[in-house]
């Protein structure tokens, strides 16, 4: 069973509220439901849809074609309706021709008439696509009632009385095209999408300080730090981003785990100060949503663009590390990585993630946020007796001492400084030394970078490499294509600077899948590793790539 | 103990001799040592420009971050750990040019912080630009004909978005500067503290030219008199009237409800989070299937 959902309308109408009510009743259910948004830069208006894939087990990746289609007004029917399968149906408020099996349904008369209020018309229209999918009523009323409990008994009568009426009326409708019934199934899943889990699992990092400046599509990772007072983190809401991440390295300077969170524009204002923390050796966890740029570009899409401005970000040259996690239980463990690896390199860690990340809802049979190994490498003052903040060690990293951790005096200097933190123009010792120290970090930061997942290489005729949050479709076309018999192996990296070293299998041919236009992955993969790459499958268009995409494009 | 005992390092200065900026430093350190503060119970924050070389002249905590961004940056070292003195001191450039809108913002948060602004009315260290503060007028390295817009007025900025300490000093009193800056440094809230610090390089006039136009506050003025302090702040460009234009008693300051659920103690400090609270989190986003064998 692979159930696409689609429903549709205006922003403001009620799309969200429709999709998280029946994805909640299907996981109720014992559903494994992935559900994905994508909307207008707009609060009123324009098109908008939620897309619910349920299945028996969990298929975290989308479908860009329904078997279902809810459309809640005529526009967003014309918008969505070449989404739709041949043997798809269609539901909305009028009769239409277009669609080969289509339920009419006018939600907001039937709210009107029988729940005496249009307010209920999306409870009316869930009921509807509850019947015609055969999820039993029962299941969306006990949803319903657990979403409206706060607002009060008669919300929660109008809601279930409008979901029953609108599902009897459907079934009417639908007379000899009723659906079976799905049977419950008994699996539990935890349902979040990665935005939701980097912050439980920068808690979990003991990070204590975020500051940043609203910017779609980052904008949840804040919004939860301060909604959950409990994970003790302090939140403050920045005049710029730029005053965002200069607060996060003050307090980083002092001690404190700290992290930022925006898109590419915003980190293009953070810049400058990505490299200070590389001169002054102050860690930092930043995330980069990504979305279509180039300027304002489209600010609720997808994209993965800014991969080598993340990698090149910052003036001069410094070691940092750039993590893209795939999903959001590979989010929670890069996460504690990203803390780890900055607090024990003194380096800046981007997070790089993207708005099919930030929005999309994940099924996992369950989520692991384990607890730090190592919860500071702050030195102990104890042990020194004269402090250098930027002794010269084999390894490059100085032992660090926070501002005013002890007696021992910090000095941190953005100029070119000596081992005791002040500026130097010493340019035949000291600089050298200090340029020696920081490439010798990234140095050994490249040796602790994880290989990345390889699946079916042995005999694999033909290779598709991935990056970040597209490992659910190039699985799920690579799946699709060995059981047509084709010979197809996948390399998925999560890691993705410095590039770990590693060699690509010389014989199969090697497609590199990624969301921009001019392969920027493929190029670093090419420069870093001598290998040529038969082909690049770049989307540019702003949607997430799926495995239709692939296939298409691989054809 | 003198002042120099405790707070002398031997780090080369790289001032103009007989820069005035000199007198800002020695007046720093006799306030701190007016104040019984040790080098390691201060943190010294600063941009970019010569005023901002100020921290690395003596002992203390450093931040010597980017220019402009020094106030952001004392905010954060502020909220990680309140039980460092944190003071910012750096160029009317830095302050109120390249960190303007920082200033402005700071001046709503009111963290526990004071902001030591060497006002020179020039770029000093990029060789003689126009600053936000230089008249109107003034001939400089770059304005040739001479800077045609009027300066930035930050002091009266200040008092009107509800900064609860703002003064004026003179680099060339010493004396009269320790004393205001150990006022601003006690006063809980932020304080702004602009300092007349004629640039001998660059700058229009000497030091002799602003000491004859400086003159302390009128006896008379209440300092809690909102009104009076901003007709004082604005009397600039040829009289300057020296010492605390506007007190009020503290407001609430930055992070102050954070503070009351987790402590005074620096971040780095408080207890890992509590195992349980992530598990609920993760049970909250944990849908298990409720059985619904009915059928409609």
């Amino acid at each position: 069973m692979d159930l696409s959902l689609f429903i549709c309308g205006a922003a403001g109408e009620g799309v969200q509220t429709i999709g998280d009510v029946l994805a909640h009743a299907f996981l109720a259910h014992g559903y494994a439901v992935f559900l994905t948004s994508e909307f207008e830069s707009r609060i009123r208006g324009g098109n908008s849809s939620t897309r619910l894939r349920v299945a028996e087990t969990p298929t975290n990746a989308p479908r860009p074609d329904a078997d279902f289609l809810l459309a809640l007004n005529p526009t967003a029917l014309d918008w969505y309706l070449p989404t739709l399968r041949d043997d798809g149906m269609a539901l909305s408020p009028a009769e239409d021709a277009r669609a080969s099996h289509h339920l009419a349904l006018p939600f907001t008369e039937v709210a009107r008439k029988h729940a005496g209020s249009e307010r209920f018309a999306n409870a009316v229209a869930a009921g509807a696509l509850s019947a015609a999918v055969g999820l039993p009523c029962p299941q969306l009323e006990e949803t319903l009632s657990a979403t409206f409990v706060s607002r009060g008994q008669e919300v929660v009568d109008a809601n279930t009385a409008a979901a029953r009426i609108g599902y009897k009326l459907a079934l009417e409708r639908l007379g000899d095209q009723l659906p079976t019934m799905l049977p419950p199934r008994s699996d539990s899943h935890v349902f979040a999408s990665a935005h939701d889990v980097i912050p439980l699992a920068a808690a979990a990092s003991d990070c204590r300080f975020i500051s940043a400046y609203p910017m779609s599509p980052s904008t949840g990772i804040i919004t939860a730090f301060s909604r959950h007072a409990d994970l003790g983190v302090f939140v403050e809401q920045a005049e710029d981003e730029i005053a965002a991440i200069n607060m996060a390295i003050g307090a980083s300077a002092a001690g404190a785990r700290a992290m930022t969170a925006t898109s590419g524009g915003g980190f293009a204002l953070m810049n400058e100060a990505l490299s200070l923390t590389g001169m002054i050796e102050i860690p930092i966890v930043i995330v980069i949503a990504q979305r279509p740029g180039p300027a304002t570009g489209l600010p609720t899409r997808t994209a993965q663009e800014d991969l080598l401005f993340a990698i090149r970000a910052g003036h001069g040259e410094f070691p940092r590390l750039v993590l893209a996690p795939s999903d959001p239980q590979d989010a929670a463990m890069k996460t504690i990585r990203a803390f780890d690896l900055a607090d024990r390199f003194q380096i800046p860690v981007i997070l790089l993630t993207d708005q099919y990340l930030a929005d999309s809802f994940f099924s996992l049979p369950k989520l692991e946020i384990p607890s730090p190994v190592t919860r500071s490498y702050l030195a102990d003052p104890d042990q020194i007796t004269e402090y250098a903040r930027y002794a010269l060690t084999s390894d490059g990293i100085s032992p660090r001492l926070a501002l005013g951790q002890s007696e021992h005096l910090v000095c941190l200097d953005s100029d070119e400084h000596t081992e005791l933190g002040h500026i130097t123009e010493d340019l035949s010792v000291i600089r050298p030394a200090m340029v020696a120290k920081r490439l010798e970090k990234a140095r050994r930061l490249r040796a602790t970078i994880e290989a990345p997942a390889r699946s079916n290489l042995e005999d694999a005729e033909l290779i598709l490499v991935g990056w970040g949050s597209t490992k659910g479709a190039i699985g799920e076309a690579a799946s699709h294509l060995r059981k047509n018999g084709h010979a197809i192996g996948t390399i998925h990296f999560t890691e993705v600077w410095p590039l770990p070293e590693i060699a690509l299998p010389q014989g199969p041919e090697i497609f590199v899948i990624e969301g921009n236009a001019t392969g920027q992955f493929a190029g670093l993969l090419e420069q870093s590793t001598a290998t040529t790459i038969a082909g690049r499958i770049g989307r540019s268009d702003g949607t997430p790539i799926d495995a239709a995409f692939i296939l298409e494009a691989l054809s | 103990m003198t002042p120099n005992d405790v707070y002398q390092n031997t780090v080369e200065n790289q001032w103009c001799p007989g820069c005035p900026n000199y007198g800002i430093l020695t007046a720093l350190k006799r306030a701190l040592a007016s104040l019984d503060l040790a080098p390691h119970d201060v943190c010294l924050v600063s941009g970019i420009g010569q005023a901002a070389k100020l921290p690395h002249y003596l002992n203390a905590h450093v931040f010597n971050g980017l220019h402009g961004r020094s106030i952001p940056a004392a905010v954060g070292i502020h909220v990680a750990n309140p039980q460092l003195v944190t003071i910012v001191a750096s160029g009317d450039g830095c302050l109120f040019g390249e960190g303007g809108n920082h200033f402005l913002h700071t001046l709503r948060r009111n963290p526990d912080l004071t902001v030591l602004a060497h006002d020179n009315q020039i770029y000093a260290l990029t060789k003689g630009q126009g600053s936000p503060t230089t008249r109107r007028g003034t001939k400089t390295r770059l304005q040739f004909g001479g800077v045609e817009v009027d300066p930035s007025q930050m002091l009266a900025t200040a008092i009107v978005h509800g900064c609860t300490f703002v003064a004026r000093g003179f680099a060339g009193d010493p004396d009269g500067l320790s004393t205001l800056i150990a006022r601003a440094v006690a006063h809980r809230g932020l304080s702004i503290l602009d300092i007349l610090q004629p640039c001998i390089t660059w700058g229009t006039h000497s030091v002799e030219w602003y000491r004859e136009r400086v003159a302390p506050v009128p006896a008379d003025h209440e300092v809690q008199d909102r009104d009076r302090a901003i007709a004082l702040a604005l009397e600039a460009p040829d009289r300057f009237p020296v010492g605390v234009l506007y007190e009020t008693p503290p407001r609430e300051t930055f992070a102050s409800s954070y503070r009351k659920r987790v402590g005074d103690s620096p971040l780095r400090q408080l207890p890992p989070i509590d195992r349980h609270v992530i598990d609920q989190h993760i049970e909250m986003m944990t849908i298990r299937p409720r059985r619904k064998e009915e059928q409609p």
